[in-house]
């Protein structure tokens, strides 16, 4: 089973586009990420760049309307996620218990869906996806 | 299983192993370190459902493990006379002990779970208890999960762990990493224990199974361990990228009834593209560390061939022939033969595979083995010698009790009546 640990930092909605964390905040996470990689649990992670640098494109009428950040009416955003291997949903749970969080901040954790999960005719639908990431692994 | 339960398990999946390790700094004995443990969870599996999940589990682990040893301790010594002296010396001991268990957790290097990784995979023991062993100290499993996995009844497997760590004990297998020419021998029978594991999860077949399929997980899990723990060692990055590839096809390799659907039928846009990536990578640094040319390395890069290719007609076959010539220099056998002679069939066509594998007839460990005529059957298909094929064919059914190996026979066999 996969599972995405999505951060959502207290703040970062209105966070400076050149806002870092400071290194302390870093070191602890890399701790924690080390201890991810030793457990043999981590398979990808990443940190994202404040709102205020992001763009939302909504949907309406057939139509796509951009609007730049931050988004005022927001109240939390993702800062970065990590995705685990396990055994379960507890088992993803316990090991964001583990996060070297601040007060008030969150971990939010979703199984990611496997392909198996999907009914037949879904399957089929999703049938000569692979040409993009395969091209990427052919470099390899 | 109440969530408290389920998270207990979870609590235990993630803190046993390095809790194992700790207890082991002290004890040096890995059947009592594993002992103290599970008396450790037994405890917490008492206590936490009513007083909640502590805020730090290991710590409370560890804390319940070295009361547990320290009363152990004391009925040891008490068994003997009973005298001032020993009274006293009792008590030193005991505050060493309480002491040195205190600090453990917090000394757990990455030398102390390579020990436990090695110890448990330690050739004295019999292939069944090294795996037994391992999935329970070093993946946190549980006896009833090894069992299920495993299809074996629970005693079963837990006579088989008490073996196993009362073999240890008689043997005097010191708690230690080996080193040098020693490591390389002893880390083979390690990445075995691990591939194993990988591939009593890969054969599970149905839904059902989903316990023995878990163990292709674990598998990797271990095969991710190793590769932080020993970086510099190349079949251990070989070994992973095996399992990563062969991983990837997990969800193409059963129809939608179970049935087995073999790589060249594959829908490739099952396969899981990440999981192929990471095992590109694994498989690039076995190389750049000097070890294309081993085993797990070769297999591995066999497997890359087929993810490479965007269809099975875009297969690299010449590329796979190469590689299991040199295969077949660094472990020769007659099953990595047969399928050589199979690339051979694909790469130089059936004529070419059938004196390939016509070589092979005299192979005493392949006379009863269905895939000979099975294979044999399909190049005769190929060559157009239809007659030939169906008795190859006919021949294989009758080897194997394997129901989806039969359908797919009895299909090819059927193709080969409708040609004729």
């Amino acid at each position: 089973m996969r599972f995405m640990m999505m951060v959502i930092p207290k703040g970062y909605e209105m966070a400076s586009p050149d806002a870092l964390p400071t290194t302390e905040a870093v070191a602890k996470m890399m701790e924690y990420n080390k201890s991810l990689q030793k457990a043999g649990v981590l398979l990808a992670l990443d940190g994202l760049f404040p709102p205020s640098t992001g763009a939302r494109i909504s949907y309406a009428d057939s139509k796509a309307t951009v609007t730049d950040g931050p988004f005022a009416e927001t109240k939390e955003v993702i800062g970065g996620y990590w995705i685990l291997q396990v055994r379960s949903r507890e088992e993803a749970i316990e090991w964001a218990k583990r996060a070297p969080m601040s007060n008030n901040e969150i971990i939010e954790v979703r199984q990611i869906h496997d392909m198996a999960d999907f009914p037949e005719d879904v399957r089929k639908a999703s049938q000569g996806f692979e040409a993009l990431p395969n091209a990427a692994a052919r470099k390899a | 299983m109440s969530d408290i339960h389920k998270a207990i398990e979870a609590v235990w999946k993630i803190e046993s192993t390095r809790l194992i390790a700790g207890i082991a700094r002290v004890t040096r004995d890995l059947g009592i370190a594993e002992e103290l443990a599970q008396d450790a969870l037994i405890a917490a599996l008492e206590q936490w459902p009513e007083d909640g999940i502590p805020e730090k589990p290991a710590a409370w682990l560890m804390t319940a493990a070295k009361r547990r040893a320290i009363d152990g301790l004391r009925r040891g010594r008490m068994l003997e006379q009973k005298h001032g002296e020993i009274e006293r010396e009792l008590e030193f001991r005991q505050r060493r002990l309480g002491e040195a268990m205190d600090q453990a957790l917090d000394q757990v290097i990455d030398d102390d779970i390579l020990r436990l990784i090695f110890t448990a995979c330690h050739p004295v023991l019999t292939v069944e208890g090294r795996i037994a062993l391992t999935l329970r100290v070093a993946c946190g499993l549980t006896t009833v999960e090894i069992a299920r996995s495993f299809l074996v009844p629970e005693k079963t497997l837990g006579q088989r762990i008490v073996r196993a760590k009362k073999t240890l004990s008689e043997a005097h297998v010191p708690f230690e990493t080996p080193r040098g020419d020693e490591l390389r021998k002893r880390l083979e029978s390690v990445l075995s224990v691990v591939y194993l594991i990988f591939n009593e999860g890969y054969t599970a077949t149905s839904g059902g199974e989903w316990m023995r399929a878990a163990l292709c997980v674990d598998a990797l899990r271990l095969g991710r361990m190793l590769a932080e723990l020993l970086p510099e060692e190349s079949e251990v990055h070989g070994l992973l990228a095996l399992m990563e590839l062969q991983a990837s096809r997990t969800a193409a390799r059963r129809g939608p009834t179970g049935e087995a659907v073999l790589l060249p039928e594959q829908d490739r846009s099952l396969w899981d593209y990440a999981q192929i990536e990471r095992g590109m990578a694994a498989l690039h640094q076995a190389q750049r560390l000097g070890g294309g040319a081993h085993s797990y390395a070769l297999q591995a890069a066999i497997a890359a061939c087929h993810a490479r290719a965007h269809t099975a007609a875009e297969t690299d076959w010449e590329r796979i022939v190469v590689l299991y010539d040199a295969l077949l220099q660094v472990s020769p056998s007659p099953i990595v033969a047969l399928n050589r002679a199979v690339a051979v069939g694909m790469a130089h066509g059936p004529a070419a595979g059938l004196q390939a594998l016509d070589a092979l007839a005299a192979e005493p460990a392949l006379t009863n083995y269905h895939l000979l005529p099975s294979v044999r059957g399909d190049l005769l298909l190929k060559l157009g010698r239809y007659a030939e094929a169906r008795e190859e064919l006919q021949r294989a059914l009758a080897m194997t009790d394997n129901v989806r190996e039969r359908d797919l026979l009895s299909k090819k066999l059927k193709q080969a009546m409708f040609i004729d």
